[in-house]
């Protein structure tokens, strides 16, 4: 791809546009409670744009379309249960948490518990997952940039895109960051579904596309072929003949393909035989993704910027439409780019493969017939990516930083620090943290390390879930089953998870590999282990609380009123109020 | 609040009946969930498109509900200070 000058426009405008949004609402964050949680005045409209904006990484602006593309079906499970987890923190979490009015959430797993030791334990994990999901963001940032620029050192996207939104953070913190991120969620919701109408508009559309990957083409009648490409009988789609690499149209469109039978495959089952390892694998991967969804540290920090709980639930339930319209839109590429780009079955990972045909399906409009429109579209979504890094970054370093400079700084090393201090820590750590991101990004060039988004849902579905879900509903547990729970079912899953990763790559744990060929089970399990580790961490809790419920803390009939009473009772209590006097 | 649990269980049933029910009707009945319908397969089409929708609907009536439930509780509070 020649460097084109819409994607450079597009591109610059996006990033000229955040840097500005940045000093705009820089004047307007003046306090501490700004900074953290945006004043607790977010309105409804705005904040589920923002939450969308901030979930709606690269991963699902390019990821899903990529994974659509390469495994057909199975991949199909990501969108939907990315947008049905916000259903459970709807269901459970959104509006009880909102009421206990914390700052972050080792603030509500300290003030639940009367625990300092909890909030230590809960902070290291808000840390462990931000860097996790962290890391393939500004990977994603460098690749992607060097990808549209050729010639562009990697270093340059992630240093890029790390200085602009540790500027933005640190400039006006949780306010600031609000309003860019809801921006970039139009961004991002323009960006991928204007191409779409226009592809579908020249090519097809998305059910036509469907149609002609018949589940067996080569053995229906009906087909001709000629100088690489086929149509079929009926239909006006012509399609690209699809390379070696591809999985087969058989595999592709039904349940139970490449995706999921990945241990099976290992263990050189028939497709018989391996069908009942991919309905386990199918059913933990829901586990995870709508769990995982429901325990981002991150995501779930944005609720403390509603003005009360029932704003709360509100801003959840608009969520779940602002996502769920996007998701109808990336797996449209991913069907598109099947039947019309399928040279990108390279067999190359990241963008270079099938994960860049959101970025390069565009081009395939014909220049001579359509003028520059498939530059142009192909900036659109170049934009659209760029936004995608930005906004998700952006809320994982708020979230960071948020950890850093209120809970260490704020409560564990100096509790008395004035609210002007506080603030100060506040972008005084988002610039620590900001930094630390680019390095880590910088030194992740070579490694493979794009699953680690599914390592943060994995440990958060098997730790944070559990945690909010008994805290808010059941009165008796206990600070230790608490933290038994979550320590002990958050590791064992992240220890499976990359034994599994461990055994596929490296040399020494070869004999890991071999025991797992020969275990399928087992390596199912241990891929994908929130099926075991959300019971597990549930049944610990509640058994490790049985034991101690000696340790219920003494007022939980009062934190229960704060978690669970209405507004409008007038029994609000905020758990950290905010110090007008200060000012 | 456990008229508000109560509420969320049952959503959450709902939900997670066709959750489970999805991958399980995929399992057994391939040959229905691969029947054609404008141009997806069955299966495609559920979980491609209709389950938004689906979480929409449950979502909406859980939240009208939920704010009702709030508004009863809080007017009972207040009737009982009255008296």
């Amino acid at each position: 791809m020649n460097i084109d000058l819409w994607i450079v426009t597009f591109s610059a405008l996006t990033v000229i546009a955040t840097i500005g949004m940045g000093f705009w609402s820089a004047r307007r964050s003046k306090t501490a409670h700004d900074f953290y949680v945006a004043g607790r005045s977010v309105s409804v409209g705005w904040n589920a744009s923002a939450i969308s904006g901030e979930y709606l990484s690269a991963a699902s602006f390019m990821g899903v379309a990529g994974m659509v593309m390469s495994s057909g079906y199975d991949a199909l499970w990501y969108p939907v249960c990315y947008a049905c987890g916000y259903l459970f923190l709807l269901l459970f979490i959104a509006g009880p948490l909102r009421r206990f009015g914390a700052y972050t959430i080792p603030d509500f797993a300290e003030g639940r518990f009367d625990s300092p030791l909890f909030r230590k334990i809960a902070v290291t994990f808000v840390l462990f997952i931000g860097f996790f999901y962290t890391m393939p963001q500004m990977k994603g940032a460098g690749t992607t940039l060097a990808y549209i620029f050729p010639g562009l050192p990697y270093w340059a996207g992630v240093v890029l895109v790390g200085a602009v939104i540790t500027l933005n953070v640190a400039l006006g913190g949780m306010k600031g960051i609000t309003l860019v991120q809801a921006f970039q969620y139009w961004l991002k919701m323009f960006a991928i579904s204007v191409p779409v109408f226009v592809l579908m508009a020249v090519y097809g559309h998305y059910g036509e596309h469907i149609k002609v990957n018949s589940i067996r083409p080569s053995t229906v009648a009906g087909w001709t072929s000629y100088g690489g490409m086929m149509s079929y009988e009926g239909s006006e789609i012509v399609r690209k003949i699809t390379p070696d690499k591809a999985p087969k149209d058989e595999a592709w469109i039904s349940p139970f393909g490449p995706l999921t039978t990945k241990a099976a495959q290992a263990a050189k089952l028939s497709p018989q035989q391996a069908r009942p390892y991919s309905l386990l694998y199918t059913y933990s991967l829901i586990i995870a993704l709508v769990c995982g969804t429901a325990g981002l540290p991150h995501i779930l920090v944005r609720f403390y910027t509603n003005p009360d709980g029932v704003a709360a639930k509100r801003t959840t339930m608009w969520v779940m439409i602002l996502i769920g319209v996007f998701y109808l839109f990336p797996p449209v590429f991913g069907v598109m780019g099947r039947n019309l780009m399928p040279e990108l079955y390279n067999g190359l990972t990241g963008v270079k493969g099938t994960d860049g045909v959101v970025l390069r399906l565009p081009t395939i409009l014909d220049a001579q017939k359509f003028g520059p429109l498939g530059s142009v579209l192909s900036g659109i979504t170049c934009a659209g990516a760029f936004a995608a890094f930005m906004s998700t970054f952006s809320g994982l370093l708020v979230s960071i930083t948020g950890a850093l400079a209120h809970d260490i700084y704020g409560r564990i090393l100096r509790p008395k620090a004035t609210p002007d201090e506080r603030m100060k820590a506040f972008k005084l750590f988002a610039v620590v943290g900001g930094a630390c991101a680019i390095l880590l990004g910088l030194s992740v060039e070579s490694f493979e390390i794009n699953k680690l988004v599914g390592w943060a849902f994995a440990i958060a579905a098997t730790s944070y879930f559990p945690l909010l879900f008994l805290s808010t509903w059941w009165r008796n547990i206990t600070m230790r089953g608490a933290a038994t729970g979550m320590l002990i079912g958050g590791t064992l899953s992240l220890v499976a998870i990359a034994s599994t990763m461990f055994a596929d790559q490296a040399k020494w744990a070869a004999g890991l590999k071999t025991w797992y060929a020969q275990h399928p089970l087992a390596r199912t399990l241990a891929e994908q282990p929130a099926i075991w580790g959300l019971p597990l961490a549930i049944i610990l809790m509640l058994i490790i609380s049985k034991l101690t419920s000696r340790t219920v803390p003494t007022d939980v009939r009062m934190k229960m009123l704060v978690l669970h009473a209405p507004e409008k009772l007038g029994l609000k209590q905020e758990y950290i109020q905010e110090h007008h006097a200060a000012h | 609040m456990r008229r508000q649990l109560r509420l969320s269980i049952a959503c959450a049933a709902t939900f997670m009946v066709a959750l489970i029910a999805l991958p399980l009707l995929n399992y057994y009945l391939p040959e229905l969930m691969s029947r054609r319908i404008f141009g997806f397969t069955l299966t495609w089409f559920v979980l491609g498109i209709l389950f938004f929708p689906l979480v929409w609907i449950i979502s909406y009536f859980f939240i009208k509900r939920s704010i009702a439930l709030e508004d009863q509780e809080a007017g009972a509070a207040s009737d009982q200070n009255k008296s």
